[in-house]
Protein backbone atom coordinates (compact mmCIF):
# COMPACT_ATOMS: atom_id res chain seq x y z
CA UNK A 1 0.00 0.00 0.00
CA UNK A 2 1.49 3.28 -1.10
CA UNK A 3 -0.40 6.44 -0.24
CA UNK A 4 0.19 10.13 -0.76
CA UNK A 5 -1.35 13.03 1.09
CA UNK A 6 -1.55 16.12 -1.05
CA UNK A 7 -1.39 19.29 1.02
CA UNK A 8 -0.95 23.04 0.83
CA UNK A 9 0.51 23.16 4.33
CA UNK A 10 0.56 20.88 7.34
CA UNK A 11 -2.23 22.02 9.63
CA UNK A 12 -3.43 20.22 12.75
CA UNK A 13 -5.71 18.06 10.59
CA UNK A 14 -2.99 16.89 8.22
CA UNK A 15 -0.69 16.07 11.12
CA UNK A 16 -3.42 13.96 12.73
CA UNK A 17 -4.12 12.20 9.44
CA UNK A 18 -0.47 11.35 8.81
CA UNK A 19 -0.24 9.99 12.37
CA UNK A 20 -3.35 7.89 11.75
CA UNK A 21 -1.78 6.43 8.60
CA UNK A 22 1.41 5.67 10.53
CA UNK A 23 -0.59 3.98 13.30
CA UNK A 24 -1.83 1.61 10.58
CA UNK A 25 1.67 0.83 9.38
CA UNK A 26 1.60 3.13 6.37
CA UNK A 27 3.92 6.09 5.99
CA UNK A 28 2.31 8.30 3.36
CA UNK A 29 4.30 10.59 1.13
CA UNK A 30 3.34 14.17 1.90
CA UNK A 31 3.27 16.14 -1.35
CA UNK A 32 3.10 19.93 -1.32
CA UNK A 33 0.83 21.40 -3.96
CA UNK A 34 3.20 24.33 -4.41
CA UNK A 35 5.92 21.89 -5.49
CA UNK A 36 3.85 20.50 -8.36
CA UNK A 37 4.95 20.99 -11.94
CA UNK A 38 2.92 18.69 -14.14
CA UNK A 39 3.21 17.58 -17.73
CA UNK A 40 -0.41 17.56 -18.84
CA UNK A 41 0.48 15.83 -22.10
CA UNK A 42 2.14 12.91 -20.34
CA UNK A 43 0.78 10.19 -18.11
CA UNK A 44 1.10 8.96 -14.54
CA UNK A 45 4.60 7.62 -15.10
CA UNK A 46 5.95 11.13 -14.62
CA UNK A 47 7.71 11.64 -11.34
CA UNK A 48 5.88 13.23 -8.42
CA UNK A 49 7.73 15.66 -6.10
CA UNK A 50 8.11 12.72 -3.72
CA UNK A 51 10.51 11.11 -6.22
CA UNK A 52 8.30 8.23 -7.34
CA UNK A 53 5.96 8.02 -10.33
CA UNK A 54 2.38 9.02 -9.64
CA UNK A 55 1.38 5.58 -10.88
CA UNK A 56 3.07 4.05 -7.82
CA UNK A 57 0.33 5.38 -5.58
CA UNK A 58 -2.61 3.19 -4.63
CA UNK A 59 -4.42 6.27 -3.37
CA UNK A 60 -3.93 10.02 -3.12
CA UNK A 61 -5.70 11.72 -0.24
CA UNK A 62 -6.34 15.32 -1.31
CA UNK A 63 -6.12 17.68 1.66
CA UNK A 64 -5.25 20.94 -0.08
CA UNK A 65 -6.50 24.06 1.62
CA UNK A 66 -6.22 25.62 -1.82
CA UNK A 67 -9.45 24.59 -3.50
CA UNK A 68 -8.27 25.27 -7.06
CA UNK A 69 -5.07 23.28 -6.68
CA UNK A 70 -6.93 20.40 -5.09
CA UNK A 71 -9.57 20.29 -7.80
CA UNK A 72 -7.08 20.37 -10.66
CA UNK A 73 -5.08 17.58 -9.09
CA UNK A 74 -8.17 15.46 -8.53
CA UNK A 75 -9.09 15.94 -12.18
CA UNK A 76 -5.63 14.95 -13.34
CA UNK A 77 -5.35 11.96 -11.02
CA UNK A 78 -8.80 10.77 -12.12
CA UNK A 79 -7.69 10.97 -15.75
CA UNK A 80 -4.73 8.77 -14.83
CA UNK A 81 -6.95 6.25 -13.06
CA UNK A 82 -5.38 6.86 -9.67
CA UNK A 83 -7.89 6.51 -6.81
CA UNK A 84 -8.41 9.70 -4.83
CA UNK A 85 -10.31 10.79 -1.79
CA UNK A 86 -12.52 12.56 -2.56
CA UNK A 87 -13.40 11.97 -6.18
CA UNK A 88 -13.15 14.89 -8.57
CA UNK A 89 -16.89 14.68 -9.17
CA UNK A 90 -17.72 15.02 -5.49
CA UNK A 91 -15.13 17.71 -4.81
CA UNK A 92 -16.09 19.87 -7.77
CA UNK A 93 -19.74 19.82 -6.71
CA UNK A 94 -18.96 20.62 -3.09
CA UNK A 95 -16.53 23.39 -4.03
CA UNK A 96 -19.33 25.36 -5.66
CA UNK A 97 -22.43 26.34 -3.67
CA UNK A 98 -24.51 26.73 -6.80
CA UNK A 99 -23.63 23.22 -8.00
CA UNK A 100 -24.24 21.87 -4.50
CA UNK A 101 -27.72 23.40 -4.48
CA UNK A 102 -28.48 21.85 -7.86
CA UNK A 103 -27.35 18.44 -6.60
CA UNK A 104 -29.37 18.72 -3.38
CA UNK A 105 -32.48 19.80 -5.27
CA UNK A 106 -32.16 16.92 -7.71
CA UNK A 107 -31.97 14.52 -4.80
CA UNK A 108 -34.84 16.16 -2.92
CA UNK A 109 -32.66 17.04 0.08
CA UNK A 110 -34.09 19.94 2.14
CA UNK A 111 -32.05 23.15 1.94
CA UNK A 112 -32.70 26.85 2.45
CA UNK A 113 -34.33 28.63 -0.47
CA UNK A 114 -31.59 29.63 -2.90
CA UNK A 115 -31.40 31.60 -6.12
CA UNK A 116 -28.61 32.45 -8.56
CA UNK A 117 -28.22 35.66 -10.58
CA UNK A 118 -25.48 37.21 -12.63
CA UNK A 119 -25.80 40.98 -12.76
CA UNK A 120 -26.77 43.80 -10.44
CA UNK A 121 -30.42 44.16 -11.39
CA UNK A 122 -31.19 40.46 -11.47
CA UNK A 123 -29.34 39.89 -8.20
CA UNK A 124 -31.36 42.60 -6.51
CA UNK A 125 -34.50 40.98 -7.90
CA UNK A 126 -33.36 37.60 -6.55
CA UNK A 127 -32.74 39.09 -3.10
CA UNK A 128 -36.21 40.64 -3.05
CA UNK A 129 -37.76 37.34 -4.11
CA UNK A 130 -35.98 35.54 -1.28
CA UNK A 131 -37.03 38.34 1.08
CA UNK A 132 -35.20 40.17 3.86
CA UNK A 133 -33.05 39.25 5.58
CA UNK A 134 -31.30 37.29 2.85
CA UNK A 135 -27.77 35.91 2.71
CA UNK A 136 -25.42 36.69 -0.17
CA UNK A 137 -22.56 34.26 -0.64
CA UNK A 138 -19.82 33.84 -3.19
CA UNK A 139 -20.33 30.53 -5.04
CA UNK A 140 -16.85 29.47 -4.00
CA UNK A 141 -14.98 30.16 -0.81
CA UNK A 142 -15.05 29.09 2.76
CA UNK A 143 -14.62 30.11 6.38
CA UNK A 144 -17.49 32.58 6.09
CA UNK A 145 -15.48 34.73 3.73
CA UNK A 146 -17.56 37.50 2.09
CA UNK A 147 -20.81 36.21 3.54
CA UNK A 148 -23.27 39.06 3.93
CA UNK A 149 -26.60 39.15 5.68
CA UNK A 150 -28.69 41.63 3.75
CA UNK A 151 -31.35 43.25 5.90
CA UNK A 152 -32.91 45.75 3.52
CA UNK A 153 -32.90 47.06 -0.04
CA UNK A 154 -30.30 49.76 0.64
CA UNK A 155 -27.75 47.31 1.98
CA UNK A 156 -28.58 44.88 -0.84
CA UNK A 157 -27.81 47.53 -3.44
CA UNK A 158 -24.53 48.42 -1.75
CA UNK A 159 -23.31 44.86 -1.30
CA UNK A 160 -24.28 43.84 -4.83
CA UNK A 161 -22.45 46.85 -6.23
CA UNK A 162 -19.37 46.00 -4.16
CA UNK A 163 -19.41 42.41 -5.44
CA UNK A 164 -19.73 43.54 -9.04
CA UNK A 165 -16.83 45.96 -8.55
CA UNK A 166 -14.53 43.22 -7.31
CA UNK A 167 -12.22 42.19 -10.10
CA UNK A 168 -12.62 38.45 -9.70
CA UNK A 169 -15.45 37.26 -11.97
CA UNK A 170 -16.29 34.54 -9.44
CA UNK A 171 -17.87 37.23 -7.27
CA UNK A 172 -20.11 38.34 -10.10
CA UNK A 173 -22.22 35.21 -9.75
CA UNK A 174 -24.59 35.85 -6.89
CA UNK A 175 -25.79 32.99 -4.71
CA UNK A 176 -28.70 34.30 -2.70
CA UNK A 177 -29.95 32.22 0.16
CA UNK A 178 -32.84 32.44 2.56
CA UNK A 179 -31.71 33.54 6.03
CA UNK A 180 -32.67 30.81 8.47
CA UNK A 181 -33.38 32.09 11.98
CA UNK A 182 -31.41 29.32 13.62
CA UNK A 183 -30.99 29.03 17.41
CA UNK A 184 -27.52 30.67 17.63
CA UNK A 185 -25.97 27.47 16.39
CA UNK A 186 -25.69 25.21 13.39
CA UNK A 187 -24.70 21.58 13.04
CA UNK A 188 -21.67 20.12 11.40
CA UNK A 189 -21.84 16.39 10.74
CA UNK A 190 -18.97 14.22 9.55
CA UNK A 191 -19.73 11.52 7.01
CA UNK A 192 -17.48 8.73 5.74
CA UNK A 193 -19.20 6.82 2.97
CA UNK A 194 -22.42 5.39 4.35
CA UNK A 195 -21.65 6.25 7.97
CA UNK A 196 -22.41 9.46 9.81
CA UNK A 197 -19.48 9.45 12.21
CA UNK A 198 -20.39 12.23 14.61
CA UNK A 199 -21.64 15.79 14.70
CA UNK A 200 -21.06 19.00 16.58
CA UNK A 201 -23.13 22.04 17.35
CA UNK A 202 -21.28 25.21 16.41
CA UNK A 203 -22.57 27.86 18.73
CA UNK A 204 -21.97 31.57 18.41
CA UNK A 205 -23.83 34.78 19.23
CA UNK A 206 -22.82 35.84 15.70
CA UNK A 207 -24.96 34.56 12.82
CA UNK A 208 -21.79 33.13 11.22
CA UNK A 209 -21.07 30.11 13.40
CA UNK A 210 -17.93 28.69 11.75
CA UNK A 211 -15.38 27.55 14.32
CA UNK A 212 -12.85 29.32 12.06
CA UNK A 213 -14.76 32.47 13.03
CA UNK A 214 -14.97 31.82 16.76
CA UNK A 215 -17.93 29.46 17.03
CA UNK A 216 -17.58 26.96 19.88
CA UNK A 217 -18.02 23.21 19.39
CA UNK A 218 -20.08 20.80 21.47
CA UNK A 219 -21.38 17.29 20.83
CA UNK A 220 -24.53 16.91 18.76
CA UNK A 221 -26.18 13.49 19.04
CA UNK A 222 -26.74 11.65 15.77
CA UNK A 223 -30.50 11.20 15.63
CA UNK A 224 -32.10 9.03 12.94
CA UNK A 225 -33.33 12.25 11.30
CA UNK A 226 -29.84 13.78 11.25
CA UNK A 227 -28.30 10.55 9.99
CA UNK A 228 -30.88 10.29 7.21
CA UNK A 229 -30.45 13.82 5.87
CA UNK A 230 -26.66 13.57 6.09
CA UNK A 231 -26.61 10.35 4.12
CA UNK A 232 -28.94 11.77 1.51
CA UNK A 233 -26.86 14.95 1.20
CA UNK A 234 -23.64 12.97 0.90
CA UNK A 235 -25.08 10.76 -1.80
CA UNK A 236 -26.49 13.80 -3.61
CA UNK A 237 -23.01 15.27 -4.10
CA UNK A 238 -21.45 11.94 -5.07
CA UNK A 239 -20.47 10.53 -1.69
CA UNK A 240 -17.14 10.46 0.08
CA UNK A 241 -15.48 11.88 3.14
CA UNK A 242 -17.54 14.96 3.86
CA UNK A 243 -18.53 17.54 6.43
CA UNK A 244 -22.15 18.55 6.12
CA UNK A 245 -23.33 21.84 7.59
CA UNK A 246 -26.97 21.96 8.59
CA UNK A 247 -29.32 24.60 9.87
CA UNK A 248 -32.23 23.99 12.23
CA UNK A 249 -35.20 25.81 10.78
CA UNK A 250 -38.00 26.43 13.27
CA UNK A 251 -40.48 25.78 10.46
CA UNK A 252 -38.84 23.22 8.18
CA UNK A 253 -36.53 21.24 10.47
CA UNK A 254 -33.05 20.29 9.32
CA UNK A 255 -31.78 21.97 6.16
CA UNK A 256 -28.46 21.30 4.45
CA UNK A 257 -26.50 24.52 4.18
CA UNK A 258 -23.20 23.38 2.69
CA UNK A 259 -21.18 20.24 2.04
CA UNK A 260 -17.40 20.43 2.50
CA UNK A 261 -15.01 18.05 0.77
CA UNK A 262 -11.74 18.79 2.62
CA UNK A 263 -13.16 18.97 6.09
CA UNK A 264 -11.54 20.62 9.06
CA UNK A 265 -12.07 18.68 12.25
CA UNK A 266 -9.45 19.71 14.79
CA UNK A 267 -12.11 21.02 17.20
CA UNK A 268 -14.53 18.17 16.72
CA UNK A 269 -12.88 14.99 18.00
CA UNK A 270 -12.71 16.13 21.64
CA UNK A 271 -16.41 17.06 22.08
CA UNK A 272 -17.67 14.02 20.15
CA UNK A 273 -15.21 11.46 21.47
CA UNK A 274 -14.72 10.20 17.92
CA UNK A 275 -11.21 9.96 16.49
CA UNK A 276 -12.13 11.59 13.19
CA UNK A 277 -8.63 11.31 11.75
CA UNK A 278 -8.59 7.57 12.40
CA UNK A 279 -12.05 7.15 10.91
CA UNK A 280 -11.04 9.19 7.87
CA UNK A 281 -7.93 7.13 7.21
CA UNK A 282 -9.86 3.88 7.70
CA UNK A 283 -12.34 5.13 5.13
CA UNK A 284 -9.52 5.99 2.69
CA UNK A 285 -8.01 2.53 3.08
CA UNK A 286 -11.39 0.83 2.65
CA UNK A 287 -11.93 2.71 -0.60
CA UNK A 288 -8.61 1.54 -1.97
CA UNK A 289 -9.53 -2.05 -1.22
CA UNK A 290 -12.97 -1.59 -2.80
CA UNK A 291 -11.51 -0.03 -5.95
CA UNK A 292 -8.63 -2.53 -6.23
CA UNK B 1 11.11 16.96 23.55
CA UNK B 2 10.71 20.41 22.05
CA UNK B 3 13.24 22.43 20.09
CA UNK B 4 13.55 26.11 19.48
CA UNK B 5 13.85 28.27 16.42
CA UNK B 6 13.85 31.97 15.70
CA UNK B 7 10.83 33.87 14.47
CA UNK B 8 11.77 35.49 11.13
CA UNK B 9 9.39 38.34 11.86
CA UNK B 10 10.34 39.44 15.40
CA UNK B 11 13.41 37.34 16.32
CA UNK B 12 11.59 35.76 19.26
CA UNK B 13 12.42 32.27 20.43
CA UNK B 14 9.74 29.89 19.08
CA UNK B 15 9.28 26.48 20.72
CA UNK B 16 8.82 23.72 18.15
CA UNK B 17 7.30 20.41 19.28
CA UNK B 18 9.47 17.30 19.06
CA UNK B 19 7.03 15.63 16.64
CA UNK B 20 6.98 18.62 14.28
CA UNK B 21 6.62 17.95 10.57
CA UNK B 22 8.14 19.72 7.61
CA UNK B 23 5.73 22.42 6.39
CA UNK B 24 3.79 22.37 9.65
CA UNK B 25 2.27 25.68 10.65
CA UNK B 26 2.74 27.27 14.02
CA UNK B 27 2.29 30.70 15.54
CA UNK B 28 5.02 32.85 17.07
CA UNK B 29 4.16 33.17 20.78
CA UNK B 30 5.46 36.74 20.83
CA UNK B 31 4.16 38.45 17.68
CA UNK B 32 1.47 35.97 16.66
CA UNK B 33 2.73 35.69 13.10
CA UNK B 34 1.81 32.43 11.41
CA UNK B 35 4.97 30.54 10.59
CA UNK B 36 5.89 27.48 8.60
CA UNK B 37 8.62 24.97 9.40
CA UNK B 38 10.50 25.00 6.10
CA UNK B 39 13.29 22.75 7.32
CA UNK B 40 13.61 20.30 10.19
CA UNK B 41 17.37 19.98 9.92
CA UNK B 42 18.50 22.64 10.48
CA UNK B 43 15.29 23.77 12.14
CA UNK B 44 14.19 26.80 10.13
CA UNK B 45 11.03 28.87 10.17
CA UNK B 46 9.67 31.17 7.50
CA UNK B 47 6.49 33.17 7.15
CA UNK B 48 3.56 30.88 6.35
CA UNK B 49 2.09 31.17 2.86
CA UNK B 50 -0.44 33.98 2.56
CA UNK B 51 -4.06 32.87 2.69
CA UNK B 52 -5.54 33.05 -0.80
CA UNK B 53 -9.10 33.69 -1.90
CA UNK B 54 -9.80 30.06 -2.71
CA UNK B 55 -8.51 28.67 0.56
CA UNK B 56 -10.99 26.78 2.66
CA UNK B 57 -12.56 23.39 3.12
Amino acid sequence: MRAAVLVTTIRAEEKLLVSAFEARGITPDVILDRALNLDLTAGPEQIAPSGVPWSAYDVVFERCVSTSRGLYMLALLASWGIPTINSYATASTCADKLLTSIALTRAGVPQPQARAAFDEDSTLEAVEQIGYPAVLKPVTGSWGRLLARVNDRESAESIIEHRQTLGNYVYHTAYVQEYVAKPQRDIRAFVAGDRTLCAIYRTSPHWITNTARGGSASNCPITPELDDICQRAAQAVGGGLLAIDLLESPERGLLVNEVNHTMEFRNSSAPTGVDIAAEAVDYVLRQVRVQA
Amino acid sequence: MSHHATCPECDADVPVPGDAMQNELLACPDCGTELEIVSLNPLTLDLAPEVEEDWGE
